[in-house]
């Protein structure tokens, strides 16, 4: 086992360079794809992830018709060439299952299903590339597809990680962090009601290491909503300026 | 043979884009109005009296009346509104209809014409033969006539405009771009009929010889294409493809920039029209062309 040294030098960086409550470098852009109601691309570092969504629609399986709201169908896949080691990889392989479900308990929550009976909103997730972190990304990735649907949410979800290095808590850790046995959480919340909608651990954390790192996931995510509110509010400003002015004539 | 790659193109730059009309934006979780006296619509819910929107878009009053409407979104069917929709399943009494709208739209057996324009009442004889009128995949013009109590639309072919679709092309474009206006139906200069359906489905075809009532009822149901010239189908193509630039760059689209579009197309294959750089001269020249006719 490596020693967490490693990990954070003693002037208090990371092997990336980054400090321990900074974030990596956020990119997205929404609307990427024409044939879909809604589409965003997203880099958190080299973490990749297209999210693309379709719906309201009419259901594909009659059982997944509700008479009062929609359903949620959240699919997870991830590139061969994503990971340092090219691989194909089943859609039913058990551990995206479970990556899928994630997403789509974390938007039944966000989402209001109730304004569309008896209709079905899928979410295609697909990770280009993978540097830790691909859950809170595709989360990210599904949150603005969904703004760019035009789906009513309540408010914006926003996710990221935090682990613990050596009693230090750390913010959106990458591939080598979250490998080297270091305690990661994955929270996902709305950020202005402080709502929390996921929180995921697969690691054991000490009870009390768990405030620190929790309460840096959420500043994180508080980061990350004002990037993705500053993307939506210029790709809006920038279709209304196209599709608006012509109803004023 | 020609072969052009379409690559990539690089993003635009969306650093300097101004609110140039002062629109109200607000993106989901967004506070409108605290004041009570305001009464919510779509795209906004309400949380201890305070309005909030759910989705990201304009703001838009009437009265005390506040909506937020979003500018993608699916097709949002209203009564009256003039749709074109594929048969997706034939049922007992009823087709369902896909209409690009969160429900397949459903058509009764009892809101059709039946061919040789009687009225009766609809037999068993009907029901039996329904797939001789309507089968999977074929296209139709309708209109929506009510809603049901789940929500999904109801409609009617009731009328000699409507019904079952030939002779031409199908281009799909986002909802938001075809707004209601007078008529939806256009025969074009250049001889090509133009259905402008709301939910984004524009049905293109040539210009008929006979009018619609003079058809006989074998032809009103038919599924076989009429005879249609080179020329025709040379202008059937030119407009589906003008119509595809312009929702490319996401311009509105009504029959006049159609028009317009067209006539910018002329110098071009019709192969060549939807290459960006020849896409983005057409968009242009027609834009033009309705900002002097406004001016005018």
């Amino acid at each position: 086992m490596s020693s967490g040294l490693d990990l954070l030098s003693p002037e208090g960086l990371r092997i990336d360079g980054r400090r321990a409550n900074e974030l990596r470098r956020v990119n997205c852009k929404t609307g990427i794809l024409v044939q879909a109601d809604g589409s965003a691309y997203i880099e958190q570092g080299n973490t990749k992830c297209i999210a693309t969504v379709y719906g309201p629609r009419e259901p594909s399986h009659k059982n997944l018709q509700y008479h009062d709201r929609a359903s949620i169908n959240v699919e997870y896949s991830i590139a061969t060439f994503s990971t340092s080691e090219r691989k194909q990889r089943s859609k039913m392989d058990r551990r995206f299952i479970e990556i899928a479900n994630i997403v789509k308990q974390t938007f039944e929550t966000a989402v209001i299903t109730s304004l569309y009976p008896r209709s079905q909103i899928d979410i295609y997730l697909q990770i280009l590339q993978i540097d830790g972190g691909a859950l809170h990304t595709s989360i990210n990735a599904a949150t603005l597809a969904l703004i760019d649907a035009g789906i009513p949410m309540k408010e914006y979800v926003c996710a990221c990680s935090a682990g613990c290095v050596e009693d230090t808590p750390i913010l959106d850790l990458n591939y080598f962090e979250e490998n080297n046995f270091t305690p990661t959480l994955t929270v996902a919340v709305m950020p202005n009601s402080g709502k929390i909608s996921t929180l995921v651990s697969e690691s054991r954390l000490h009870l009390d290491k768990f405030e620190p790192v929790f309460n840096l996931a959420v500043s994180g995510c508080k980061q990350l909503h004002s990037v993705f509110d500053d993307v939506i509010r210029k790709s809006t400003t920038e279709l209304a300026n196209r599709v608006m002015e012509k109803q004023k004539e | 043979m020609e072969i052009i790659f379409n690559t990539p193109s690089a993003p635009k730059e969306t650093e300097n884009i101004e609110n140039k009309q002062n629109f109200h934006i607000v993106t989901p979780g967004e506070q409108i109005t605290s004041d009570p006296a305001f009464m919510r619509g779509h795209g906004t819910y309400t949380q201890e009296d305070v309005v909030m929107a759910s989705v990201a878009g304009v703001v838009e009053r009437v009265n005390k009346l506040i909506s937020v409407k979003p500018l993608r979104t699916r097709y949002n069917a209203e009564i009256g509104d003039v749709v074109v929709g594929r048969i997706t399943e034939v049922a007992q009494k009823r087709w369902k209809v896909d209409i690009n709208g969160k429900q397949n739209a459903i058509l009764l057996l009892s809101s059709v014409n039946l061919p040789g324009g009687v009225q009766r009442r609809k037999t068993e004889l009907d029901e039996l033969n329904m797939k001789s009128f309507f089968s999977e995949g074929d296209l139709i013009g309708a209109e929506v006539q009510a809603f049901f109590h789940d929500g999904a639309s109801s409609l009617h072919t009731r009328n000699l405009k409507y019904g079952k679709l030939r002779n031409g092309s199908l281009v799909v474009v986002p909802p938001a771009l075809v707004r209601r206006c007078k008529s939806h139906f256009y025969t074009l200069p250049c001889g090509v009929d133009l259905i402008l359906g709301l939910n984004g489905y524009i049905f293109v075809s040539k210009h008929p010889d006979k009018k619609s009532e003079e058809l006989s009822p074998e032809e009103l149901y038919s599924n076989k294409n009429e005879e249609i010239t080179f020329y025709q189908r040379s202008a059937i193509a030119r407009v589906c493809n003008c119509i595809k630039a312009l929702a490319k760059h996401y311009m509105y689209i009504n029959d006049s920039i159609i028009i317009y579009a067209y006539e910018a197309s002329l110098p071009y294959k019709i192969s060549d029209l939807l290459h960006d750089d020849i896409c983005e001269v057409i968009v242009e020249k027609a834009k033009l062309q309705i900002e002097m006719q406004q001016t005018l």
